[in-house]
């Protein structure tokens, strides 16, 4: 057997989840799709004693559009969010940012919140939970509450959900006029996690020049970066060349940290990062102008 | 030890494990379906790839116990009469898509559901859909080939008939 000896249970119902929770904190580990845990059961890097099966209960299954926001799931697959056109239509960052997170057979378990809740530097999903401003919404046997991005993820594997809690879903604000939304990473292989990547987001005004951007990055840090200096840095431009190449060379120098790691020195990473930001604003600018209509 | 029920290939399988056994090790050790291959335990190399309710997903990533009322199909199910393969492993063996073979049946029960979706393929999608499963023999060039011809797709590098 490669995985430690662990009790196994299946709740009947959320209630009875929070339950345990509420009894075992820490140790009863939720059971999502089992992508990222099983492996590190397998080399005994986790042992929990404790598994709580997510994988029976419908009612953490299921997405929806209402009153302006995507509302999914915690176990919603993420082949789901992949390929279910009302995540397209209302949040096209998604649908353009899933393709990248691993393969199909892993999406096809993967679940959204498990994704989340694993809060891995190198994931795609948490930085395009940050970019676009998305809510969690904690759940434990005492009571509820919503988290805003920037205060769920603490660090490498760690958020801020309390032993008791669980992630019960979260929320994305559905797309803006006049803004652009664009996602680029570098990958040695479809699929693997990325050397860097980075989401641009970009609004523009009825003169078509830039009243909010955001630049988000994976693998920059300890968790999702956000580069807020390079990005104020296109307010009241129209994204022409020289402020996109400012910024980017802002955000990749000034405001990540890279790590490096056997593949991509953090001289590499940074030089990807600058690459991909002029790739990602120059096509969130262009999206946004596509959208855009002038005032008659 | 945990009781469950499961269906592999149209047989009912009711056995008592504990509930650290992993489905790949379940398939081959408790059923002895072999087919099913165990590369890396970590879902990389694609080795163990099955169908759950005919989705693509790593038995390696998944506990027995969590197949509970599920149907799985392995590389078994696909055949069971090597005169008369399924299309695809025909393929295969028409355009030399194997050379060890290890990693071949998760390649085919990645390949059986994206098929179905994409009947016809080009070859860059095709490419696309093998990231999750490692070859370390063939190159894959034969491998896509395959895929074509069972695609109905001419192979632009096909193996003389
Ligand atoms: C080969 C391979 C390649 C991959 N490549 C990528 C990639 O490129 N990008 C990427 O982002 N990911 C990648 N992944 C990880 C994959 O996306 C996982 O599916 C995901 O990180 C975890 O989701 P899960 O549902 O499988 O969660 P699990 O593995 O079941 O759980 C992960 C963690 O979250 C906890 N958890 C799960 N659900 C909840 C909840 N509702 N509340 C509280 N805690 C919870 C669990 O207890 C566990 O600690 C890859 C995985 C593999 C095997
Ligand atoms: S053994 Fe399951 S993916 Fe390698
Ligand atoms: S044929 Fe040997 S690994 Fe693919």
């Amino acid at each position: 057997m490669k995985p430690a000896a662990f009790e196994y249970i299946i709740p009947e119902s959320l209630d009875h989840l929070l339950q345990i929770k509420a009894e075992h904190g820490d140790e009863a580990k939720p059971l999502a799709g089992g992508q990222s845990l099983i492996p590190a059961m397998n080399f005994r890097m986790a042992r929990p004693s404790l598994l709580v099966d997510l994988n029976r209960l419908p009612e953490l299954a299921w997405l929806h559009v209402k009153d302006g926001e995507l509302q999914v799931g915690t176990m919603t697959r993420m082949a789901e969010l992949q390929h279910n056109p009302t995540v397209a239509a209302h949040v096209p960052l998604i649908a353009e940012t899933v393709p990248h997170i691993a393969h199909p057979q892993i999406r096809n378990r993967g679940s959204v919140g498990g994704n989340l809740a694993h809060a891995d530097p190198a994931s795609e999903l948490p930085v395009v939970a940050v970019a676009l401003g998305a809510r969690f919404r904690a759940i434990s046997a005492s009571g509820e509450r919503w988290i805003p991005a920037h205060e769920f993820f603490l660090g490498t594997f760690t958020t801020s959900l309390q032993p008791q809690e669980i992630l019960l879903e979260v929320t994305f604000p559905t797309r803006q006029d006049r803004t652009g939304y664009a996602f680029a990473e570098v990958a040695r292989r479809h699929g693997d996690y990325a050397m860097a990547g980075v989401v641009a987001v970009v609004s523009l005004n009825a003169q078509g020049q830039c009243d909010s951007a955001q630049l988000v990055y994976l693998n920059a840090g300890d968790s999702p970066t956000p580069a807020v200096t390079a990005a104020a840095m296109l307010i009241g431009n129209s994204g022409t060349p020289a402020a996109i190449t400012a910024a980017a060379q802002h955000a990749s120098m000034e405001e990540i940290a890279p790590y490096g790691n056997l593949h991509a020195s953090t001289e590499f990473q940074r030089h990807l990062a600058r690459h991909l930001t002029q790739q990602a604003l120059k096509t969130a600018f262009e999206r946004a102008r596509a959208e855009f209509l002038p005032h008659p | 030890m945990i009781t469950f029920t499961t269906t592999i290939n149209g047989k009912s399988y009711t056995r008592t494990v504990e509930a650290r056994l992993l489905l790949s090790d379940f398939l081959r050790h408790e059923c002895g379906l072999t087919g099913t291959h165990v590369g890396c335990e970590q879902g990389a190399c694609g080795a163990c790839t099955i169908l759950l309710d005919g989705q693509a997903v790593r038995s390696c990533l998944m506990f027995a116990v969590q197949a509970e009322g599920h149907a799985i199909t392995t590389v078994e199910g696909l055949s069971d009469d090597p005169k008369n393969l399924h299309p695809l492993q025909q393929a295969f063996r028409d355009e030399h898509a194997l050379q060890c073979g290890f990693c071949t049946p998760g390649i085919l029960m990645s390949m059986v559901p994206f098929l179905a979706e994409n009947p016809t393929p080009d070859e860059a999608t095709i490419r696309e859909a093998l990231s999750g499963n490692y070859c370390r023999c063939t190159g894959y060039q034969h491998i896509v080939c395959a895929i074509q011809r069972a695609a109905g797709v001419k192979p632009k590098n096909a193996h003389p008939e």
